[in-house]
């Protein structure tokens, strides 16, 4: 079997046609894994034996003839998402000894599947950053150059899909950490509808943004995983009720120019036209559009989500979970378990946090923050009265080589364009728009394609078309 | 665009409880005033001057069909780095008063 090109889709057919079994399947990755992820280091743990063990029980129902979509299907996962009695440490080294106490709701979901769980994939320490150097283990490397970053924070989800380490994977997005580690690994991300996908079970890092989605090698297999992990859970208070929203073709391209002229590079933006031609050529109409407060994201993402995880990350505190240094008093065993246990990006963001939220500044940044979210949300409500989606690229660059971000602020400039779909709480795709040179290196860019809440299904339907241009 | 507000890093690491070292302290005393004038660029923005207030509803669970007692206490306390006899193991919280 030929892993480079397998999907889900057609280990489906192969699987239930007997051409291999699951354990075959299971044991073709576990070899590329011993091979090939001490270069790339997608995984922070691989369960060689409880892997073996549930692909003969995918096996077992696959002879029954009692398959669903998912049996047998090998797959990497998030650090940040639980499964009862395995570490989850969030790539952190507060939480490096923490067995999850329960399954998460998506985890519980893919179980009644039955699919073959590989290990557990790096990514940037609590889901915070873009190329996974903020990992307490060492970061992951780009399967299609191990001088460059993997993108973040789900990088380690999508070097093991990109590296033929995994089928797929799952991540979660709260700035762009499904979208941007996709596009500079040249496989497809679904940043889902806010509230579609239950939270129970993530270990949190900005909660009014953070979303559980799909990494995976085609927009149909994106529907897969999708369709086996969406709907409501009444785990998580933001999860939306269930609803059917009608499918409609869609037929309207909306292209916010304005926002572009964000420093995309010049080969970047050659990619973007290029996909938007195919899209013409196959009958979509291509408009553009104003978004007007879609440049005011980031610093609103850059005060929002600090005070998040700043509250959020409150309870680690070296008492009830993970890491504890022992020290005098209290307050100084909660100084120090957290001083050690976090990581310098973690520290920085939770001191930015507490200084938004802080007496006497709060109104300036926090509220003021949010009230401009607002403006945000109703520039996309607004442009989806006349569009059926907003198409940007997904990054203004390919993967960028490990430490040439030092600087916080030229970091977070990595999600301009992913992060006003969080805050306004939309479904995002991102989808290989082709490659571009770099040092005689080919790097894959992405095409983003921004959805109305819930329709993820027109995310589905333009994606497979820009696969089949 | 103003200079910025004055920013005491010690003075937040010490009511975000994390320690933090002196070298780390003077980079954060650079980065954080840097980080802060750039999301500065939102407070021209003219917003609603009412305050945003979500519409509210009852998120929380009905109280019902509760599970076993003691059912999860193994589980959860496992999870805590020192515990004895089915409790959390915590410093002393009230301390007398040290001169």
């Amino acid at each position: 079997m030929d892993l480079s090109k397998l999907t889900i889709a057609q280990a489906r057919k192969d699987l239930d046609a007997k051409k291999y079994s699951a354990l075959d399947l299971t044991n073709a990755y576990l070899e590329q894994i011993r091979a090939k992820d001490k270069d790339i280091h997608a995984y922070l743990e691989v369960w060689e034996d409880s892997a073996r063990e549930e692909a003969k029980k995918a096996d077992e129902l696959i002879a029954a003839g009692k398959s669903l979509p998912l049996t047998g299907i090998p797959l990497a996962i998030k650090d940040n998402i639980l499964i009862e009695g395995r570490i989850a440490s969030a790539a952190s080294k507060i939480l490096e000894n923490y067995h999850a106490s329960y399954d998460s709701t998506v985890i519980k979901k893919l179980k009644a599947q039955a699919p073959v769980f590989l290990g557990r994939a790096n990514m940037d320490e609590f889901a915070m950053g873009s190329s996974t150097e903020n990992s307490a283990y060492g970061p992951s490397k780009n399967p299609h150059d191990i001088t460059r970053v993997p993108g973040g924070s789900s990088g380690g989800s999508a070097a093991a899909v990109a590296g033929d380490l995994a089928l797929a994977a799952l991540g979660s997005d709260t700035g762009g950490s499904i979208r941007q580690p996709a596009a500079l690994t040249g496989i497809v991300g679904l940043k889902t509808t806010y509230g579609s996908v239950s939270r129970f079970g993530l270990i949190a890092m900005g909660s009014s943004l953070d979303q559980i989605g799909p990494l995976t090698k085609s927009v149909e297999d994106a529907k897969i995983l999708f369709d086996a992990i969406c709907g409501y859970d009444r785990y998580d208070s933001t999860s939306l009720p269930e609803q059917d929203v009608p499918a409609k073709k869609p037929n309207v391209i909306g292209v916010p120019r304005g926002f572009l002229k964000e420093g995309v590079n010049p080969d970047v933006l050659e990619h973007f036209e290029k996909t938007l031609m195919a899209l013409k050529a196959k009958g979509y109409e291509v408009r553009d559009i104003e978004l007007p407060n879609l440049s005011y994201g980031l610093a609103v993402y850059y005060i929002v989500m600090p005070a998040e995880v700043s509250t959020n990350l409150a309870r680690l505190d070296g008492i009830r979970y993970g890491l504890s240094v022992d020290a005098p008093t209290i307050k100084e065993v909660y100084e120090k378990s957290r001083g050690q246990g976090f990581g310098p990006e973690t520290r920085r963001r939770i001191i930015l946090g507490t200084f938004v939220l802080s007496s006497g500044y709060a109104d300036a940044y926090y509220r003021k923050a949010k009230a401009v979210r607002e403006l945000i949300r109703a520039d996309f409500a607004k442009a989806f009265e006349s569009v059926d989606v907003v198409v940007t690229p997904t990054t203004t660059s390919p993967a960028f080589t490990f430490g040439s971000k030092s600087d916080p602020l030229s970091m977070y400039l990595e999600d301009i364009f992913t992060v006003p779909v969080n805050l306004a709480g939309v479904p995002a795709i991102s989808v290989p728009m082709g490659v571009v040179e770099r040092d005689g290196k080919q790097l894959p860019v992405g095409f983003q394609i921004i959805a109305p809440q819930r329709a993820e299904e027109t995310l589905f339907t333009i994606g497979k078309d820009i696969e089949q241009a | 665009m103003t200079d910025g507000p004055k920013v005491d890093i010690k003075a937040l690491a010490d009511l975000a409880r994390v320690e933090i070292s002196d070298v780390e302290m003077a980079k954060l005393e650079k980065e954080i005033p840097d980080i802060l004038k750039f999301v500065e660029q939102i407070q021209g923005v003219a917003t609603d001057t009412k305050p945003v207030s979500p519409e509210l509803r009852n998120v929380m669970r009905t109280d019902e069909h509760p599970h076993a007692t003691g059912e999860y206490t193994e589980r959860i306390l496992k999870a805590a780095p020192a515990q004895k006899d089915n409790r959390v193991v915590v410093k002393q919280v009230v301390t007398r008063k040290q001169k």
